[in-house]
């Protein structure tokens, strides 16, 4: 009879962790930055799998990590978004229900399955002046492990983290108008790859949650867009 | 993970169907009662469609009626599924509208989990597939049969389709009506058109068929100057859906078919 080796759960939560997070740093980072009409997320992305997507007229998705896993999540999420806007109306489809069920649905695998999903997701909601209670924006990160958090101003997630918020919170300031906060995003980006060459229009995924849109504020940015915005 | 349902795909009409059956539009399983006992219920009237120079327009009557009853005087029945096309809806009004609701969000929602949007023909097709869906209830007297319309992006014109309650699906060349009154705004569509009408154009032929609709069939609404009423007409071309404000269809309707309907010495 074999006997099986004991594994403390505080070691198997680590190696957990550590697995998860060496997931999450192979892949490139993602940042969120309010600005003057709205939310922008951007991301080094050169391939068309996109990171950042749609969930509902005001909620924005991005993930890093695994692609499989979060693009999984993200169409959970617009199933969620979907299902909820159908039952009661498109006004109560919210981000911090969203976030919340991600953040019970991440930690449950972390938790119970062997292998803990290698992802960490951002999901953003611009504010709406008429909706009371809803005025202002609302960024959610989600961690491989379930834990959540609320960030105001801006948020990154993936392996850089780190220096990517040493970084905007030296540089971010709040009002910045959508170029401007282009710019300081991929410029964190640059900062977080080491700073070697700036990235170029066509490798950066963009995408905006704009308030002045009507219905779905969400919008992919054309390459021609960030070539004008970028130089 | 326990928010992630049975279902994997991208539709969102069958995702209700299966993770989330309490909210699927109501399908009597032969367990309704018979259209004897069938309580009275809304009907929307008449609806049309056809092509012009710039694409497709898509209109319809306000009136709903409930047997001899007036039921709405301003229901809409015209809607946008997304930028670049509308279902207009005939038939019992609550699951019409139900369907067009339903119609909207299966569009938006597989764009969403796809990435891009459905075909023109794509969304057309769905569309089939929900009004065969319909059939146990049409059989129980809940009749829908929509219209579809868009513009095609890929051909650069505009299209539509009919429907029948088994969910067949008629790609119409250049017109086509719906609902009670449908009949006679065919009739008078047919005389009025010509390829490549003009937008002025297009907006007078809809006018003059839903007149012409209104003035034989009693279930469809006319125009209301009293109440200020007027039908819904819509444009859908390259640039989008866009809704014909009501002052200009006001102007059309004094100027062109109310002067030309006026018997002389009338005031």
């Amino acid at each position: 009879m074999s006997m099986p080796f004991y594994v403390s759960p505080e070691q198997l939560m680590q190696d957990k962790a550590e697995y998860a997070r060496k997931g999450i740093a192979r892949g490139k980072s993602i940042v969120a930055l309010e600005y003057d009409k709205g939310i922008v997320l951007v991301a080094e992305n050169p391939s068309r799998l996109t990171k950042i997507g749609e969930i509902y007229d005001r909620i924005a998705f991005a993930g890093v990590g695994k692609f499989s896993e979060f693009d999984q999540l993200r169409k959970i999420g617009v199933r969620f978004a979907d299902v909820r806007g159908y039952a009661y109306s498109r006004e109560d489809v919210r981000c911090m229900a969203l976030a919340n069920a991600y953040s019970q649905a991440i930690g449950d695998v972390f938790t119970r399955e062997m292998k803990p999903l290698e992802v960490e997701v951002i999901v953003a909601e611009v504010g709406e002046p008429l909706l009371a209670g809803h005025e202002e924006n609302v960024i959610f990160r989600v961690q491989f492990d379930g834990s959540i958090s609320d960030h105001r101003g801006f948020c990154a997630i993936g392996g850089a983290v780190e220096g990517l918020d040493t970084f905007l919170r030296e540089n971010y300031r709040t009002g910045l108008p959508l170029g401007d906060a282009v710019k300081l995003g991929r410029d964190a980006l640059v900062g977080a790859a080491n700073g070697a060459a700036p990235i170029a229009p066509e490798r950066l995924e963009v995408c905006t949650l704009d308030r002045e849109r009507p219905g779905r504020k969400f919008r992919r940015a054309t390459a021609d867009e960030l070539r004008a915005i970028l130089g | 993970m326990p928010f992630r349902g049975q279902y994997q795909g991208s539709s969102f009409f069958e995702l209700v169907e299966i993770d989330h059956p309490q909210l699927r539009p109501e399908r009597p399983d032969g367990g309704f009662p018979g259209a004897g006992a069938m309580p009275s219920f809304p009907h929307g009237t008449t609806v049309l469609a056809f092509r012009f120079a710039d694409g497709v327009v898509v209109a319809g009557d306000r009136l709903a009626t409930e047997g001899h009853r007036v039921a709405s005087r301003e229901l809409q029945k015209v809607f946008p599924t997304d930028s670049h096309s509308l279902i207009a809806i005939a038939g019992a009004a609550g699951p019409a509208i139900e369907m067009a609701r339903m119609l909207r969000i299966e569009l938006e929602h597989y764009e969403k989990i796809e990435g891009e949007p459905l075909e023109l023909e794509g969304k057309a097709n769905k569309l089939s597939q929900m009004v065969r869906a319909n059939l146990p209830a049409a059989m129980q007297g809940l009749v829908v049969v929509p219209l579809f319309a868009g513009y095609d992006p890929r051909r650069g014109i505009g299209r539509l389709w009919k429907y029948d309650v088994t969910g067949g699906r008629y790609e119409e060349t250049e017109f086509d009506a719906s609902g009670s009154g449908g009949l006679y705004a065919r009739e008078s569509i047919k005389k009025a058109f010509r390829p490549g009408l003009t937008r002025d154009e297009a907006l007078l032929v809809g006018l003059q068929a839903l007149a012409d609709a209104a003035d034989e069939d009693r279930a469809t609404g006319g125009v209301d100057l009293a109440r200020g009423i007027f039908p819904l007409v819509c444009f859908c071309t390259a640039a989008g859906v866009e809704e014909v404000d009501r002052e200009a269809i006001e102007r059309v309707y004094r100027e062109q078919v109310l002067v030309a309907r006026t018997r002389a010495g009338a005031r």
